[in-house]
Formats: structure tokens, sequence, C-alpha cells
């Protein structure tokens, strides 16, 4: 792996073997109701089932109407009705208040749950309540993991962060640890399984759970991903909290990406309706500038304009001949170039609009100068300012999660002053948005000196004693001191640069936040990989809050292993920002190997921030 | 024989048990924790229902297997989907055709067939096409493509036996009759969605060994069921009082309680926890769906009274004082605005109600209608600024928004002009002269106005910057004129019209002996 050794990266393995058993599954389940029948969708199902299947498939297995569940009577007239929804208990009672209407007008119909990914006790609990266990029949439709482009899959779970971190609730770690069977037997086995967290952690373990009483046929075969890196999203909240500057984050903060597909409104398109794009590498010109910096994409547009003019222009001197050729043959491409070049053009137009409206260039600085710890009065009025003249709740609040994590949260003065004309500005219900940050621990107070002491004393005798599993999430946070400067300092987070930082060619990681930091998440990944392990790596482990594993699994040393040594699937429980995900794509150009990146949740950026919200 | 191999026979046996007699529909797979079954042998068939999802991975080998086999049948197929969904064509796509749905919904119930299909009759209705995609028919293929000769690889020897379905009930099923399973073993069977009757566990001992494993087991979703169990077999008292110590069982159930909306019970728990604070917030967070306002006015009257933070009390009584004044602001403006006897609201008609808003907001929009009221009425700026104590900088830069919208300049003179004892008039803007340039440029502020606050501006630079974009000319050249930048005022030269005031303005300081240039 090393700079001698260096090869091109492999291929990433072919992840649309999960599409197709993903829709036969489907395709097997609604077999189970035979006859025609009207699917109720849930609607953040919608983008992934559009993904993997369309209505034709649907309608040659005898679906006859699609509906979206949501709180409107169903005014559907089939006799069978088939329901494909996420284990929710309000979707529960949706489903069961159409039941009993049914039977309170004496009508008879079939019902059938599809869960998705699995089926929960609360949600049975809830049809037996309601009185309806029995005449509805529940399936789970085992769709973890949704390939979004080459190198990213997705189990598209918004809900895990808020489950997890802030309520505690361990529901999805099943799902987890199956999301991991199923790529272990797909494209495994892997060799080495690293990671950080608890929630990682305990994924890992019920993985392995789940491995051992499972057919061990995994042997002779040859895997095609060779590693795997666990991380919680609480471990590096400072890389999710920044502004983002290469072109797919900056894309996803302006539009917001979802499912790898984005609406482009008529300020893009230039014209009166909008356009729902897929961007994945399949575009010929997102794909190479999707991972750049800002800056470099403005010339990247214009020369490939210049490009593309200058092939129309060929037309030109050509006689009869050559110019049936040119358009029968290139014209076609030609112009779905023109098209994806204009929309681009158009998105970048309209994202600098917004970021000079929002002082973009200003809120960059602060951000550095807090990465940095310098200036922090100046940056803490450039926040309340922002707050002030009601620029955007979210990225208000993203400011003052960013200054609470660097600096171990904000002096009481100004958390409360900050607090008041938060509450003042964008309502008073934010007290509730509040609360729940300062439990998660992205939006603290600094307690005096004395009581801050004496409660981490006690809270480390507690973390210590974990053999009974009692430790709290509530303590865990108030242990959870960020110690982002003593991280950033052990692990050079903030590249020294002596001139100008080369944003075209960058040297490092750094890059995606204009050269100023390198995330840590990353900078994680990298280490560890680079050291096969955490050797060397205690005292930042120790600051992160420790729940660091490694294993090895009579792993072939380098060569031996082949290509799938170096395919990395570097999973983000709790979500990951484009920045990351082009961040682990350089490490992998750069050291040889892929980083396939999985999502634990969806690629969410300020999912901290959102889910905090009431 | 092993677990997996077991339960993947289970699952042949179920499948085809549940695909041709559909009219079994009282399978007794109730949540955990459920009464016992009145018929055992009912029982013994639930796991055909919930095993679905463990025993999906021998299955997804199989169809993985049989789906490259199928390849060039199923490849059409892909073609098309990519054409039909994703030539950013949204037609036929399921958002789409869900739309059209709810747009058709009342009309065309056309071509739907009343008569109930049962079973393989409907198979056989089947197009040709879709019959090569029953699952059934998928498996049997067996060939290897050699396009993907990895994957092929990876399952090359596991037993071909495996397609073939077993009809004998497996060994494993008759298991299930049995009670004795352990704490452990049954929290590994529930984790993978089996469903285990939990009434055996009943001394306090039992549950909160049987707890503690699922606690260790790290799967939500069972800690949740065993907690359903314990919540409808212990007194509450008892079972919070032995939550205390088990902080993640704990919370799972304030999790469970929130999602399930048993509101009564979980305050009763924050209680005994000794949280008050989360009593208060919890209570508070229902004022959320109280839609009526007068209701909402009320409840958060009563919330006053709950036992908040310090700090917190006064933002509730704040959020009870500005939804109070809203609605009397509302009820009168809406009667003004109705009688159509107010200039303002004729000029300017109201967009959306004040009910609901922030505070900034309702300052705005006072700042807007109500500018010139006495301090005495509620609605008046001044009022709303002294209630809420709001900042000065923050009123300024709010009234300043509303002045400038509505291009009342000399209001917005007023606000940044002070008078000092001796009676001489200054500007001063607690929120920086560049802001007040980007607001009232905003609002497309003429250039007198305008240069008069860029004139204002500290920092040269921006100074500089801001009167050149905005073509304050003036500004620009007092400004190279006090640098004493000889070369930057003549390059500025080219900028201003020919035979203007501006150019004339120039050339004399150009021509002026007395400056002494520094270049």
């Amino acid at each position: 792996m090393a700079s001698t050794a260096r090869r091109d990266a492999p291929e990433p393995p072919d992840f649309g073997i999960l599409k197709r058993l993903a829709r036969d599954q489907l395709i097997y389940l609604l077999e189970q109701l035979p006859g025609r029948k009207d699917l109720f969708i849930e609607p953040d199902l919608m983008s992934p089932l559009d993904r993997i299947a369309n209505v034709s498939v649907l309608k040659q297995h005898e679906v006859d109407k699609l509906y979206r569940v949501e709180n409107r009577p169903a005014p559907s007239t089939s006799d069978q009705l088939c329901f494909l929804v996420r284990p929710r208990v309000r979707t529960m009672r949706y489903i069961a208040d159409i039941v009993n209407a049914d039977k309170m007008s004496g009508r008879s119909r079939k019902y059938k749950i599809i869960f998705s990914p699995q089926k929960f006790y609360a949600c049975e609990m809830v049809l037996e309540e309601e009185g309806v266990f029995g005449d509805v029949t529940c399936d789970e439709w085992s769709f973890y993991l949704l390939p979004l482009d080459e190198d990213i899959i997705s189990m598209e779970l918004p809900e895990f962060f808020r489950d997890y971190f802030l309520e505690g609730d361990h529901r999805w770690i099943n799902s987890v640890a199956r999301a991991l069977q199923l790529l272990n037997s797909l494209y495994g086995p892997f060799s080495r399984v690293y990671g950080i967290g608890r929630c990682a952690k305990m994924s890992y373990e019920l993985w392995r759970d789940l491995e051992e009483e499972s057919e061990n046929d995994g042997q002779g075969r040859k895997p095609e991903i060779g590693n795997i890196f666990l991380m919680d999203r609480d471990m590096d909240y400072v890389t999710a909290l920044c502004s983002q500057v290469v072109y797919e984050g900056l894309v996803d903060d302006t539009f917001r990406i979802k499912c790898g597909s984005v609406d482009f409104g008529p300020e893009v398109t230039s014209s009166d309706k909008s356009i729902k794009v897929l961007l994945n590498a399949q575009d010929k010109i997102f794909s190479q500038i999707r991972n750049e910096h800002f800056s470099s994409v403005f010339g990247f547009l214009s020369q490939k304009s210049r490009n593309l003019q200058a092939q129309y222009d060929r037309r030109q001197g050509m006689d009869i001949k050559q110019m049936k050729n040119f358009v029968s043959q290139e014209l076609k491409g030609l112009k779905q170039e023109h098209r994806l070049l204009s929309l681009h053009i158009g998105a970048c137009e309209s994202i600098m609009k917004k970021k000079t409206k929002q002082d973009f260039q200003e809120m960059i600085k602060v951000e550095h100068a807090l990465l940095e710890g310098f200036d922090i009065r100046e940056s803490t009025s450039f926040i309340e300012e922002h707050i002030d003249r009601q620029v955007s709740p979210i990225e208000s609040l993203r400011l003052m999660c960013l200054l609470s994590i660097t600096e171990n949260g904000l002096i009481p003065k100004d958390y409360r002053s900050l607090k008041t004309q938060y509450l003042q500005s964008y309502g008073p219900e934010h007290l509730l948005t509040f609360h729940n940050l300062k439990r998660i621990g992205l939006l603290t107070e600094q307690a005096a000196g004395e009581t801050l002491t004496a409660v981490e004393s006690r809270v480390s005798k507690l973390v210590t004693d974990r053999a009974a599993g009692k430790i709290t999430d509530a303590f865990n946070s108030l242990a959870k001191k960020s110690n982002f400067r003593a991280i950033s300092k052990k692990l050079s987070l903030i590249p020294r640069v002596d001139g100008e930082y080369n944003l075209k060619m960058p040297p490092d990681m750094a890059y995606v936040f204009s050269g100023a930091y390198t995330p840590l998440s990353c900078k994680i990944v990298e280490q560890v990989l680079e050291r096969r392990g955490w050797q060397g790596l205690e005292e930042v482990v120790r600051l992160l809050n420790g729940n660091e594993f490694a294993m090895a699994d009579g792993a072939p040393e380098d060569g031996a292993g082949g290509d799938a040594q170096r395919v990395v699937v570097a999973v983000f429980l709790g979500g990951c920002t484009f920045s990351e995900i082009a961040a682990l794509r350089f490490l992998g150009k750069e050291r040889g190997h892929v980083i396939g990146t999985n999502i634990g949740a969806c690629a969410v950026r300020r999912s901290g921030v959102q889910s905090g919200a009431t | 024989m092993s677990r997996a191999r077991a339960d993947e026979e289970e699952y042949w046996h179920s499948s085809k048990f549940r695909a041709f007699t559909f009219d079994d529909e009282d399978d007794e797979l109730s949540q955990v924790g459920a009464e016992p079954p009145p018929r055992p042998a009912l029982w013994g068939r639930g796991p055909t229902l919930v095993c679905a999802q463990t025993v999906f991975f021998p299955q997804l080998k199989e169809s993985k297997r049989a789906v490259n086999s199928l390849r060039d049948i199923v490849d059409d197929d892909d073609d098309d989907l990519e054409k039909v969904s994703w030539s950013g064509e949204p037609v036929g796509s399921i958002s789409w055709s869900i739309k059209e749905t709810a747009s058709s919904s009342s009309s065309s119930l056309e071509g739907r067939d009343t008569s109930l299909q049962k079973g393989s009759s409907s198979y056989a209705a089947l197009p040709k096409q879709v019959s090569s995609y029953s699952l059934s028919s998928l498996f049997k293929g067996r060939n290897r493509l050699p396009s993907l000769p990895s994957l092929s690889d990876a399952f090359s020897d596991t037993g071909v036996k495996n397609y073939a379905p077993e009809l004998r009930r497996p060994r494993a099923e008759y298991k299930d009759y049995s009670n004795d399973w352990s704490p452990r073993d049954t929290v590994r069977r529930m984790q993978r969605g089996k469903v285990c009757s939990l009434e055996r566990f009943r001394s306090l001992q039992d549950k909160m060994v049987l707890l503690d494993e699922a606690v260790a087991g790290h799967d939500g979703n069972v800690i949740t069921a065993v907690l359903i169990f314990l919540k409808r077999t212990l007194r509450r008292e008892v079972l919070f009082r032995e939550l205390e110590v088990r902080q993640v069982a704990l919370c799972h159930l304030i999790h469970f309680l929130k999602e399930t909306g048993e509101q009564k019970l979980l305050l009763d728990l924050l209680r005994f926890l000794d949280r008050t604070e989360e009593v208060a917030l919890s209570q508070y967070r229902e004022h959320l769906n109280i839609q009526d306002v007068e209701k909402k006015r009320e409840f958060l009257k009563g919330c006053i009274g709950l036992p908040f933070s310090a700090e917190d009390i006064s933002h509730i009584q704040d959020h009870y004082t500005l939804l109070e004044r809203q609605i009397i602001i509302e009820t009168n403006d809406r009667h003004l605005a109705m009688a159509g006897q107010s200039e303002i609201f004729r000029k300017y008609p109201r967009k959306a109600s004040i009910l609901n808003m922030p505070l900034v907001t309702t300052l705005f929009y006072s700042c807007f209608y109500h500018y010139t009221e006495a301090e005495g009425t509620f609605s008046s700026p001044t009022n709303l600024k002294k209630t809420f104590k709001i900042p000065d900088k923050q009123y300024v830069l709010t009234a300043l928004a509303a002045r400038a919208k509505l291009r009342a300049w000399e209001d917005v003179d007023a606000l940044l002009t002070t008078k000092n004892w001796l009676g001489y008039t200054k500007k001063k803007a607690p929120i920086g002269f560049h802001r007040v340039v980007e607001i009232l440029q905003r609002n497309n502020a003429p250039v007198q106005v305008l240069q008069e606050y860029v004139r204002l501006v500290e920092d040269v630079e921006t100074r500089l910057n801001l009167a050149t974009k905005y073509k304050c000319h003036d500004v620009v050249i007092d400004t190279y004129r006090d640098l004493k930048d000889r070369i930057q005022l003549m390059a500025y030269k080219c900028k201003v019209e020919r035979g203007s005031a501006e150019e004339e303005k120039i050339n004399s300081l150009l021509s002026n002996m007395q400056i002494r240039w520094k270049n």
C-alpha cells in the first residue's frame, strides 16, 4: 500500500447485486398476496423503491394503484391492501384505523404489511392493542442496503441518528449487523475489521454473533472487500458541522441530495419547471467535478463549454457526408453533454447567489478561526449577528454547535445570550431544540471549574465500570468532553502550509475544507489503515473516549490478498457528509485502495443539528 | 443440523404453506409477552411468518446465484427499467405514479377485478415474462455466468440440495414447543425475529436476568419487547425502581413511551427519577399539537408554573406573553384591514397572520404597520422592545429593515441619529454601517441616501469596496483624497461620466497644489 507498491485503485465491487436481491425479494413478497391489490407506500421509502423497481414491475405483480401513506383516509376500493412501510408506531395506527373503519362498515378485505428493513415488536404490540392483529399479515422486506453510486451504499435510515444518539435506543443495531452480514456474505469474507465508538462496537459484536451460527461457507472464497471500518458519528461532529466547499457538498447544502438525486428548481434549469437529476458517476460532467473544490469548478465548466462549442463549430467546414456522420454519431452525445453542462452551470450560479447572500466568505473565515481556536470573541459576535438577522435557523445552530464543540462548551454568559436571541429570532418553541442539543452534547454550557471536575470524576468512575453495561447515555454525553483541540494537535488536523494551499493539485485531504482542516473522521481511517490497527494512537483513542477495536481474521499479508485487501468499506453510523466522501476518495486514489463508503444512515449533512431539532 | 440449515428448511416449508393457502389468517404471531396461545399447534407455526428475514441469507445466496444465471432474461428488463424511471423523465416513476393516483383516485376504477383472485390461479394468469420472475422458478437456475466468476465462485460448494424445499417439518420447529429456553437463548431467538413466550419469566429475578440479557445482546428491538412484557407484568413502581439502575433499558422505555404517546406514564416515570426539568419540557412540548390559538395561550399560561430551570421560566413566560400580544394585534389588524380605512393596510396588504411568529418577526411587523404608535399601545415597536427587553442591536436591525422596505428614508435617518448632551447630532449604528448599507441597498435606496452611510463605514477598504460597488462616486473620490492616492484617483476618473460634476471634482483635486500626494 505504500508508495512503492502504488497501483491503480481497484474497481469497486458490483453493488448492483444488492438492488437485484432487494427487487427479487419484494416481488416475492408481493406474490404472497396473489391477485390485484393496492399498494400503500411510506413517503420516505418511495425514493429508495424508485431506485430498484418501477411502476411496470409493480403492475406486473398485480399492483393496481399506488398510494402514499399519510394522515388521510384511504380512498382505495381494492379488496386487497398492501402496505410497504418503515416500522413506526404512528404508521401502525394509521393502518389500524383503516382496518377498523372497514370492520365498522362490515367490509372484508385482506391486509398485508411489509416492513422494511425489519419488523419491530412494538409495532406488533400496537396492532394487537388496536384489535387488528390477525386481520393483517406481516412480512419483512430485508432491504438493508441501497447502492447509491459505484462507491456509495446507504441504509437510508434518517431516523438512525436521532434514535441512537439522542434517545439512546438500540433498535437499529440489529439492522446494521444484518447489513454487515449481507456485505460479508456477498463480498467477503472481510479479513480485517476496525472500528471506534459504542454503536460500532455493539454492531460488530452482534454481527459476529449472527455469523457464528450461520453456516461458515466463506472458506476458500475470494473476497472482493478485504477491510471494513466502522465509526460512530459522534466521534467527529466537527467535520459534519463545517460548511462544505467541494461541489457535491455544496449541491447538497443548497438543494439537498436525496437518495442520490436532486431536484433542480426553475432558478437552475432556467425554465419554469424543476428537473430531477440523478447525481452519480454516470453523469460525465458531474463525475469530474463532484470532488473538486468549488473554486476549480468554474474553470473546468468554462473549459468544457469552450470545447463543446468547438465541437459544434466543426460543422461549419463539413461536407454532406461528414455532416451526416456528425449528426448520426456525435450530435446526440454532444446534446447530452450540453444539457448536463448547462444544468451544472445553472446550479453553480444558484449556489453563488445564495452563498453571497449568506456572507459565505465571512462565515468560512469564522469557521476556520473556530477550528484553529483564535478570535473567539469576533466569531461569537458574528454568530450573534447571524441570528439577529434571521439569516437561517439551521446555519445559526450549526455555527453555535461548532463553537461549542471546539471550545468544549460555551461560556455561560454567551450561552444564555445566544439562546435568548435565537428564541427571539426563530421562535420560542426551539427551547426544546436547545434541550436536545444539550443532551446529545452538541451545544453545551461550560460548567464552572469546580463542578466540572467533580462531575467528571464521578462520571469517569461510572464509565470504567462498564462490565454490567450500565453506563448511561446521559452520563456518557456528559463525559464526552469534545477535546477537539487536543485531538486536532495530536493528529495535526490543521495543516501548516507555507504560502498558498494548492487547491487544484491538493497535497492532502484538507483540500475539502480549503486546506484549513483535515476531516477528523477520515484522518482516523487513514491512520488506522496505515498502522493496521490502533497502535500508536492510544492517546487519540483516549481523547475520543475509547471503544476502539481491531480484528484480523487470518488476513493474508499484503500482496497475497490481492485487490480485495485494498478495498475498504468505511461505515459511518449516523450519516456522513459529501466532504468526507470526497476526502476518502482522495485517500483512495493516493494510497491505491478504493474506499467504498457505506453510510450508516443516509447522507444527510447536518443531520446532527437537524435531528436535534424538536 | 446447524441452526441456519434448519431455518432454511423451516422457511421453505412455511413459504410454501403460505403461498398457497392464503386463507390461513389467524396465525398467532403475537408480540412477545402476549398471552400464551390457546392452541399450541398454531403457536408452532408462528415463526413461519416471522422468520422471513432471519432466513433471508441462505435465500439471498440462492437468489443471487439465480439472478446471475438468469441474466439474459433479466437484462432486457433492466434496460427497460433504466429507461422508464431514470432517464430524467419522471413518467413511470413510483412517486410520479402516486401523484397520478391521488388525482384520479375518485374517478376511474376501471379494470378493477372485484372477484378476489386466490392462490395459484392468479399465477396462471400472469404474463409470461412475469412468471419468469416468480422466485420459485428463479431458484431452478443453476448455471454460472462467466462474467461474474468471483461471485459465483463464492457459492460454488453450497449444496444443490438446498434448492429443493424439504416437505418434512424440520426438527428445529419441534423445539419451538418447548418452553425451556434459557434467558440468553430466548433473547437470541428474539433477535432473529422469532416468537418466544416470555410468560414463564415470573419471578422478579428471572425478569431482570432476561432484561439484562436483552441489554447485553445490543438489540434495541428485543430490549423494548422485554420492556413491554415487564410493563404489563410489574407494578410501575417496581419497574421504575429496577430501571433506575439500568440506564440503557430506561432509555428504551422512555423512548417507547414517547412513541406510543403514553404521556401520563412517561411523566410518572420522569417524576420518579426526579428529572423535573424533563417533566416540564415534556409537558411544554404538547403545545405544538394545539392548533387553536386561544387554547394554546391557555395551555402556555399553565406551563409557566412547571418546574423549568430558572433561565427557561423566563422564556416560557415570554412565549405566553408573545402569543397573548399577537392575538390582540391580530384581532385588531384583521379588523382594520377589512374595514379598508387604514392606508398602510390598503397599500401593503398583509400576507399572513402574525400568530405564532417569532418575536423578531413580530417586531418587524409592528415596525412596518405600527411604527408611529405611542408606547402605550400593545402593537407599538417601543412597547415590544420594552416588554421583551430586546437588545438595541436587534431592535435597530429590525426597524431598519422594516422602514427601508417602506422606503421611509427619514425614519432610517432618525433611527441612526443620536443627540449628545450639547445638542449636537451624530450618526451611530450599533450594527456597523456596512450592514446598514447592505440593508438599504437591498431595498433599492437611492445613491444620495446610500452614500451618506457608505461614508460612515469605518474600515477604509470596506468603504472603498462598497462605494465603488454602489457607485457612490463622491465617497470614492473623498476617500482617495484622504488617502492622498493620486494614482487611484486618476484611475477612477474613467469610471465617472464624462463632463459630470464628479469628473470636475476629480480634476480640481488633481490640480490642487495644496495636497501632498503620496504617489
